[in-house]
């Protein structure tokens, strides 16, 4: 054990950074701009196009984001019959802004890293989109819901194939709009006004490192680009390092749900639920392990800033699955699932090189299998009148065999289970986690359990046991055209980990993130995989006898608890900390600087006017009748207060 | 023979409010009239711009130049570099957009409709000069006579408190106007002293102030201007005025000719006294940042829109006067842009809150609630009206903001992370706002809010199209902008900021 002890402070002074060297995009790759075009086409016509775009907005919402994802299939088979060193290209589209010494392009960067997002974020917010069709079919805004949805997979693309920070800043508050305006789609009701205002907010104290970020790295380097910055980074000093790996780890946390900017996820179930699965599930929450990922060039000359990430990522994976434990909300349980798995991207990417590929790796898994639950759970809303709460579900089994099945093998690939991808790209996490210190192990290894446990639960409460069904409440199966998103998510959830098969993803990746490193296990690896397996079926042990196993579940969660449910169910304190350490010190100097306005400083400039006026009553005389012909005077006194200064000055 | 197009600009609607003072009193006449000539001169204006300005050379251009009153060393000198012809680009756009949207507004006031866009357009004429004047004396003049315009428009056709409102900014105006004069005067005095008087910039530029004259005229410019922008904490003019003006009127008020507090700093206080500036720029920094920052919490605490607004712009004047103190290029340039796109975001919430107090004739926040369902379009363009504020990327507002924070950056990190803190606080105001009026449960009256109509469609669309095109195509005003900042940078003698680690152009292919 000693040698792992050593390892708990990352060496990172063996790493190097790769630096940005795209080509310039030709042949079929010049078409990468259409990619971003055509869902921004879409979002601007359904969303100027009014009420007469109402009855085919649905379907041109839908077809633009596949256009992309045809676009970026054609793009990816072009990059795969290259070689990796030309993988790297890039299409100038015009400048943004040149002044001083500072100049910022639009630009699209498409290398292996974009490459799969763009396929993630096409492929799943196609299928989500179609879903959407049925889902959304009886609300009265549909077709402004795909103008909004095309809205987002625009910013999202332009916040992963930009090639420079300030425009991956575009696509970030960008995303951020798209899921302010999102959440709050229903926003005649409170909660979900508050919960879309509170998401914004709160991801923009997280872009405070984002905006400081471009300044140090224009007042460091004279550039915000990635090419600039990563090739002037090893010359840079470690401090301008850790700051920069500290900023863009604030913004990461904003957009990421990350502890300690973690409390706008849970609230930001009040959007409809295909936006929870693209935005708050498989695409924008996991910008922040791109961002970490995309900025290799950064962190691999910060030892601290990477601990830092990693401790984040452990801290979070922990604090998420704790909250899922507690949730009767099934959309709660799975955000709070969401956080922690987050937590797992963060972790690995934190590691630097060694872990990168599994960070982005499991970033596709988890975009498969959670969007696919997350879908599976709309369509059993769906079912149960917009019913959320697990306590009122129950044999579901039966009822939705589609949903249950689809939902079973998400189920079976979140907690790990061989051979469903995430048993593939967790385990890989954690084997990784171990080579660093055995204390992220550890902790890593726990969640798979707690995991594990909770997800457990989900299924027990949803699906099997007894009915708990509310009165009026006739479960049926959902229509084909939200189900065939679910089965497509369910295979991918299921056969997701060939991507492992012969290390591709890490050689796919190795010209963004550089080669992999190896590192020191305390035992061979397919024991840890089998100590990881162990741990998970005692996850699933446990939930199956605190909730299977023929238990009635009441109607109401139980009063009299322990402090630490007690907790899980209030999200650890974290509202409860915002509130008291920012929004009620906030309120009162809200409250004092009114006063302070309205009588000592408004006092102070009235005293000006009355200075002019020659009365200390002017200001307050002027509502009394003879106002104007005493403003008049006041006019008139100082143009001949000219007049004489001038005839003085003549003289 | 060269045109005159800075008079020609200026004097049509100056002449345009004479004539509409003679038209007899048909309510109908005088929008129509004020909205045509306003038009005409932003084409006269954009003809000008286009055919006789090169935005790549620096100093003055479309120069007029004839003697005025030569005892005094006072010209009739108009010129405009890239600063002053963006805020006369400004004043020529907003103009004809704030009389489309006050079509009834000179109704109800205490004069005829002919008088309130007669006074509409002196404004226009008035400010197109003040932003031209290459002549101190001339500035000064023109600068005073702006405040009668907008004194009888905010007293003539203001609200409840119209009366109290124009007399304190009129007194308040009056005081910085005086300290102005001190400093006139001062000028007289050392330009006599050194070969003759005058009162001309560009002979004013080249005589060397010693350093404690220099530094008092700075005063005097400097307080009138911050009096006029207005910072903290000479500002609690601006919330009174804003509330009691109609929404038109605060648009001239606080898009244009709070403007000319901010320009004046950079031509006159900059420009003149290059050492004062240095001299004075640390504790400018710091009542700069005070104005970003307490104007944005003001603005939280507010529950009449007008007065919130009126607080934005206390914040946003203060990121303004920020970026013009902190002496580097991206400082004076996003400065200069953001006066622009202040002005567009400024006068796009104005008005369109404006609509929606006129639906419901009450402005407090408190009275609203779910306009949304009813009127979606109006909720819609309230919000791209709000994100601008917020500088939301892809919003012109945001390139001005990122340029003066990474400008304030590179001159002082820790105003810069305080200054930054502006961005969460205008997300509070801004969306806090519209969830009150725009979401939740439409309270009752809401629910009958009637959607915009056309010409209030055709007063915003120009705003938000602005808005969005320069939020991607700011460069076809830094174009322009940056040789003048340039120019102005190089005079007060400062040098560009350099990186501290350089990307080699064999680093970057």
């Amino acid at each position: 054990m000693s040698q792992l002890a050593v390892r708990v402070i990352p060496l990172a002074s063996g790493e190097v950074g790769v630096p940005v060297v795209p080509a310039e995009a030709d042949g079929l790759l010049s078409l990468v701009w259409l990619v971003v075009a055509l869902p921004a086409l879409g979002a601007a016509v359904l969303l100027l196009g009014g009420r007469r775009t109402d009855p085919w907005g649905h379907l041109f919402g839908c077809a633009m984001p596949i256009g992309s994802f045809v676009v970026g299939l054609a793009a990816f088979a072009q990059l795969l019959g290259r070689d990796a060193e030309e993988r790297q290209v890039r299409q100038a589209l015009w400048t943004w802004l040149e002044v001083g010494d500072w100049q910022a392009e639009f630009a699209l960067l498409l290398d292996p890293l974009s490459m799969l997002f763009v396929l993630l974020i096409c492929g799943v917010g196609s299928l989500i989109h179609v879903y959407s069709v049925g889902y959304m079919a009886h609300d009265a805004n549909r077709r402004r819901f795909f103008g909004q949805l095309n809205l987002f997979v625009t910013a999202m693309l332009v916040l992963v194939l930009a090639d420079d920070y300030l425009g991956v800043f575009l696509g970030w508050e960008g995303v951020g709009l798209a899921s302010y305006l999102l959440i709050g789609f229903w926003a005649h009701k409170d909660s979900a006004a508050t919960a879309a205002k509170k998401a914004f907010i709160v991801n923009r104290v997280g872009d405070l490192g984002m905006s400081l970020a471009v300044m140090l790295m224009v007042a460091t380097f004279g550039t915000s680009s990635f090419a600039g910055v990563s090739a002037a980074m090893p010359d840079a000093s470690e401090g301008t390092a850790t700051a920069l790996g500290l900023l863009l780890l604030l913004a990461a946390c904003g957009k990421s749900a990350q502890v300690p900017l973690q409390s706008w996820l849970l609230d930001a179930m009040e959007g409809p639920t295909p936006v929870s699965a693209l935005i708050h599930a498989a695409t924008m929450v996991t910008a922040g392990v791109y961002l970490v990922v995309r900025s290799s060039f950064v962190y691999a000359f910060t030892p601290t800033a990477e601990t830092a990430v990693v401790v984040v990522g452990l801290v979070t994976l922990l604090v998420g699955a704790i909250i899922g434990c507690a949730k009767d909300d099934i959309k709660k349980a799975l955000a709070g699932s969401t956080m922690s798995q987050i937590g797992y991207m963060m972790l690995a990417a934190g590691i630097g090189p060694a872990g990168y590929a599994f960070a982005i790796f499991h970033l596709l898994t988890h975009g498969f299998f959670k969007a696919g639950m997350f879908l599976g759970a709309g369509s059993v809303m769906h079912a149960t009148d917009d019913d959320v709460d697990m306590r009122h579900y129950g044999a579901l089994r039966t009822a939705m065999p589609v949903t249950f099945a689809t939902f079973a093998v998400g189920y079976l690939a979140i907690i790990g289970f061989p051979p469903f991808s995430g048993f593939f790209s967790k385990d890989r996490i954690i084997e990784a986690a171990f080579g660093e210190g055995w204390i992220y192990g550890t902790g890593a290894l726990i969640g798979a359990g707690i995991t594990a446990f909770y997800m457990t639960r989900v299924m027990l409460l949803t699906f099997l046991g007894s009915k708990r069904w509310r009165d009026g409440v006739h479960p049926h199966e959902s229509p084909r055209v939200m189900t065939t998103p679910l089965i497509v998510l369910a295979v991918l959830s299921l056969v997701g980990g060939v991507l492992i098969l012969g290390g591709w993803i890490t050689g796919w990746l190795e010209p963004v993130t550089g080669p992999e490193e190896p590192h020191d296990l305390f035992v061979s690896p397919l024991v840890l995989t089998g100590i990881i397996t162990l741990v998970v079926l005692g996850g699933v042990a446990i939930g199956w006898f605190t909730y299977g196993a023929g238990r009635t579940i009441a109607d109401y969660p139980p009063a009299n608890v322990r402090f630490a449910t007690r907790a899980a169910r209030a999200d650890l304190f974290g509202d409860a900390l915002n509130e008291a350490v920012f929004m009620r010190p906030g309120q009162q100097l809200t409250k004092a600087l009114l006063f302070v306005d309205d009588k000592i400083v408004d006092g102070f400039v009235n005293g000006l006017a009355a200075l002019v006026g020659g009365s200390s009553g002017a200001a307050r005389r002027a509502q009394t009748g003879f106002v104007r012909t005493y403003a008049l005077t006041m006019l008139g006194g100082a143009l001949i207060t000219v007049v004489a200064t001038l005839a003085v000055t003549l003289t | 023979m060269t045109v005159p197009w800075l008079t020609i600009t200026a004097v049509l609607p100056l002449l345009g409010a004479v004539a509409l003072a003679l038209l007899p009193r048909r309510a109908a006449l005088a929008p129509k009239a004020a909205l045509g000539l306003s038009v005409l001169a932003l084409v006269v204006g954009v003809a000008g711009a286009l055919t006789d300005y090169d935005p790549d050379a620096s100093g003055f251009q479309l120069e007029e130049q004839h003697e005025w009153i030569p005892s005094l060393g006072a010209w009739y000198s108009l010129g405009v570099d890239g600063i002053g012809l963006t805020l006369v680009l400004l004043t020529l756009v907003l103009t004809p957009v704030v009389i489309l949207a006050s079509w009834h507004d000179g109704d109800t006031g205490r004069w005829s409709s002919n008088a309130f866009f007669a006074w509409m357009l002196a404004l226009e004429g008035l400010a197109v000069g003040v932003f031209a004047a290459t002549d101190v004396f001339l500035f000064y003049v023109l600068f005073e006579a702006t405040l009668i315009p907008i004194y009888f428009l905010i007293g003539g056709f203001g609200g409840v408190r119209r009366s109290y409102a124009a007399v304190k900014f009129l007194l308040v105006s009056l005081f910085g106007g005086l300290l102005m004069l001190a400093s006139v005067v001062g000028l007289y005095t050392v330009s006599n002293g050194a070969g003759g008087p005058t009162y001309l910039l560009e002979d004013l530029a080249r005589i060397d102030i010693d350093q404690t004259t220099g530094r008092l005229l700075f005063l005097g410019f400097f307080i009138a201007f911050a009096v006029k922008a207005p910072m903290f904490p000479v500002h609690t003019w601006l919330p009174d005025a804003a509330q009691a003006a109609t929404p038109g009127t605060s648009v001239m008020l606080v898009s244009v000719l709070d403007k000319i507090g901010t320009f004046g700093m950079i031509r006159f206080c900059l420009g003149l006294f290059p050492e004062a500036s240095q001299w004075a720029s640390p504790v400018v920094i710091v009542l700069a940042v005070v104005s970003v920052l307490y104007g944005a919490i003001l603005a939280i605490g507010q529950d009449d829109m007008r007065r919130l607004i009126a607080y934005t712009s206390v914040s946003h004047f203060g990121f303004i006067v920020l970026g013009i103190f902190v002496l580097t290029p991206q400082g004076g340039a996003g400065s200069t842009l953001y006066m622009f796109n202040h002005g567009l975001s400024t006068a796009a919430l104005f008005l369109v809150t404006g609509m929606l107090i006129q639906r419901h004739r009450s402005a407090l926040i408190s009275d609203y609630g779910g306009v949304q369902k009813a009127a979606p379009v109006l909720a819609g363009m309230f919000l791209v009206a709000g994100l601008s504020s917020l500088s939301l990327p892809g919003l012109s507002p945001f390139v001005s903001e990122i340029l003066v924070l990474v400008g304030t950056f590179r001159e002082s990190v820790v105003a810069a992370v305080f200054a930054v803190l502006g961005m969460v606080l205008a997300a509070l105001y801004i969306l806090i706002m519209y969830q009150r009026t725009m979401n939740g449960p439409a309270r009752a009256s809401a629910a009958t809010t009637p959607d915009l109509g056309l010409r209030e469609r055709l007063v915003l669309s120009p705003l938000l199209v602005l808005i969005v095109l320069l939020g991607f195509f700011p460069q076809l005003l830094l174009d322009v902008i940056n040789p003048a900042v340039e120019a102005t940078l190089d005079q007060v003698g400062v040098s560009d900021p350099t990186p501290d680690v350089p990307v080699t152009a064999e680093e970057v292919p």
